[in-house]
């Protein structure tokens, strides 16, 4: 069997890997499918049907994933350039709709939208990976203040700036990382960038997932109760234990031994189950308790939610990847 | 054709830079007599509020544009004309007509449109505002209430949009936008105009919270 996949060009092995995550997923749904069927009666069952819904949503938002990046793969590295840049925009109009924005700021929005984001994934489309690193911290950290300066508007300067500065770094930044990620051309290992997105987005997810669970289940008092209502250290340590895990057992699949797999998962999910605890301070800071607050019937709202962790994550292991194997 | 096709290219545009979210409190969408009336801050006030309705109600609701300003270039004129299927009206003879003074009737083009089946959507500040409330609404929505009573009045409140484009600048840019639809209101037997105009902008100003 081993074999057999390491004497597959690179492609159907990322083709089999689809082929192997869409069974799974197929599978778990028929499950949940035919549980909905079983007739619940008393009450002892309200409970179960409640969690049964839950996981459900999750697994909603797991096909919609797998789904997202099968298109991204299958259409071509262009193609999933425009996509994680569309994905970027849509976050980055959730933050900024949730930020107070004056009329001051119109311009420097203008800017951020128009011009920064679609310049940050052609730097990843086109591999130019000095500038795309340093570009946003560096070059666009000036640029949107100064063009907010030029408006003359002096109410709240700061606090303004560093929200539009936030949103550029979390939504375009962070997430034009997981493309760079295809593209990144490791020694000995060209062509099969997409397991390295596949591991980071499996990773993280799990780590997110079990976390969830585990919080669910063992019902420990939160840690940070003014910031999050579920968060707790003890299932945020085993969320890390069972991601870091999967990333020893996908080891195979990456240019990593796995020790430097196990370290990889471990920061990743790291950073992105912390960006998300940030993530929460930040809507409480709003009085939100997600993204998409006002519930629409397109379901376009609350992406950022979906996609925080992510975002977070990407930067620091695409970094780490780059310093650590010089790629 | 080319109508059809700027109408899509329109609908695409605004969903992406806003969402074009129509949240509707208090009435359904349904395909009667209308008069939408809302609060007015931007252009893009009746894109927004056109985009938000359902297709079946986009055709038969029709906005009202200022003559002066959108037939000035015939590009304008056409858009407003093939794809909004907007009434005109001037703006010129409202003003005196708003402080009672008999003129000939500025109301006419709308009073037509309401007679022959359509809906309008109407904004009674009269021009856009640029306060966190609108201003004190012109008289034309308690003339027409009187001349159709059996027309359904339903307050609209649009939020956000002056952010996606403020007065002056030509390049919008994505904030999540929404239009709430409320409870419809009527003018009570016997109700002066002034009351009725300021209980018609609290219906609109009470949706902002909603």
């Amino acid at each position: 069997m081993n074999q057999f996949l390491r004497g597959l060009t690179p492609t159907e092995q990322v083709g089999a890997l689809f082929l192997i995550v869409f069974g799974l997923l197929t599978m778990i749904s028929l499950v949940a499918f035919f549980l909905g069927f079983r007739r619940d009666e008393d009450d002892a069952h309200e409970g179960r049907r409640a969690s049964l819904a839950d996981f459900r949503q999750l697994l909603g938002r797991s096909w919609f994933m797998v789904v997202i990046f099968w298109i991204g793969w299958a259409a071509g590295e262009t193609a999933a350039i425009v996509l994680f840049a569309l994905i970027a925009f849509l976050a980055l109009r959730e933050f900024i709709t949730l930020s107070p924005t004056r009329r001051g700021d119109h311009r420097s929005l203008v800017l951020a939208f128009f011009a920064v984001l679609p310049f940050q994934f052609w730097l990843a489309g086109t591999q130019h990976f000095d500038l795309f690193t340093v570009f946003i911290p560096v070059y666009v950290f000036l640029a949107i203040p100064l063009v907010s300066a030029l408006a003359g508007d002096t109410q709240r300067f700061l606090e303004r700036n560093a929200k539009l500065q936030w949103g550029i770094v979390v939504c375009v930044y962070g997430m034009s990382h997981v493309p760079a990620l295809l593209l990144l051309d490791f020694p000995g290992y060209e062509g099969k960038g997409a397991f390295l997105v596949f591991f980071l987005v499996f990773v993280v997810q799990s780590c997110m997932v079990a976390q969830h669970l585990v919080t669910r289940y063992l019902k420990r008092p939160p840690s940070v109760p003014q910031i999050s209502t579920s968060f707790n250290w003890g299932s945020w340590g085993l969320g890390m234990a069972l991601g870091s895990g999967i990333g020893v057992l996908f080891s195979f699949i990456t240019p990593f031994n796995p020790w430097q797999a196990l370290t990889m998962a471990f920061v990743a999910c790291a950073a992105g189950s912390m960006g998300h605890l940030v993530m929460k301070a930040l809507k409480r800071d709003r009085g939100i308790t997600s993204w998409g607050h006002r519930v629409s019937v397109t379901g376009a709202n609350g992406l950022l939610d979906r996609v925080d962790a992510l975002c977070f994550a990407a930067p620091i292991f695409f970094h780490s990847a780059r310093w650590y194997f010089s790629a | 054709m080319r109508a059809k096709l700027m109408s899509l290219f329109l609908l695409g545009l605004v969903r992406l830079l806003t969402g074009a979210q129509a949240r509707w409190y208090g009435c359904p969408p349904k395909a009667e007599r209308r008069i939408y009336f809302a609060n007015h801050q931007s252009h893009a006030d009746l894109v927004m509020i056109w985009a938000a309705l359902p297709q079946e109600l986009r055709s038969i609701t029709r906005p009202i544009a200022a003559r002066d300003y959108w037939t000035r270039t015939p590009f304008r004129q056409w858009l407003t004309s093939a794809v909004f299927n907007a009434v005109y009206v001037d703006r010129s003879r409202a003003a005196p007509a708003a402080d009672g003074t008999p003129e000939p009737d500025p109301l006419e083009p709308l009073v037509q449109a309401l007679t022959s089946g359509d809906s309008i959507i109407l904004f009674p500040e009269g021009t856009r505002g640029h306060a966190e409330e609108p201003q004190p609404f012109k008289a034309g929505l308690y003339n027409l209430a009187l001349r159709f009573p059996e027309v359904v009045l339903v307050p609209a409140w649009i939020d956000n949009v002056q952010r996606v484009m403020p007065k002056g600048e030509v390049v919008p840019v994505p904030i999540l936008c929404s239009v709430t639809f409320g409870a419809p209101i009527q003018v009570q037997a016997g109700e002066e105009r002034r009351p009725f105009l300021d209980r018609a902008r609290q219906a609109v100003i009470a949706l902002r919270d909603v």
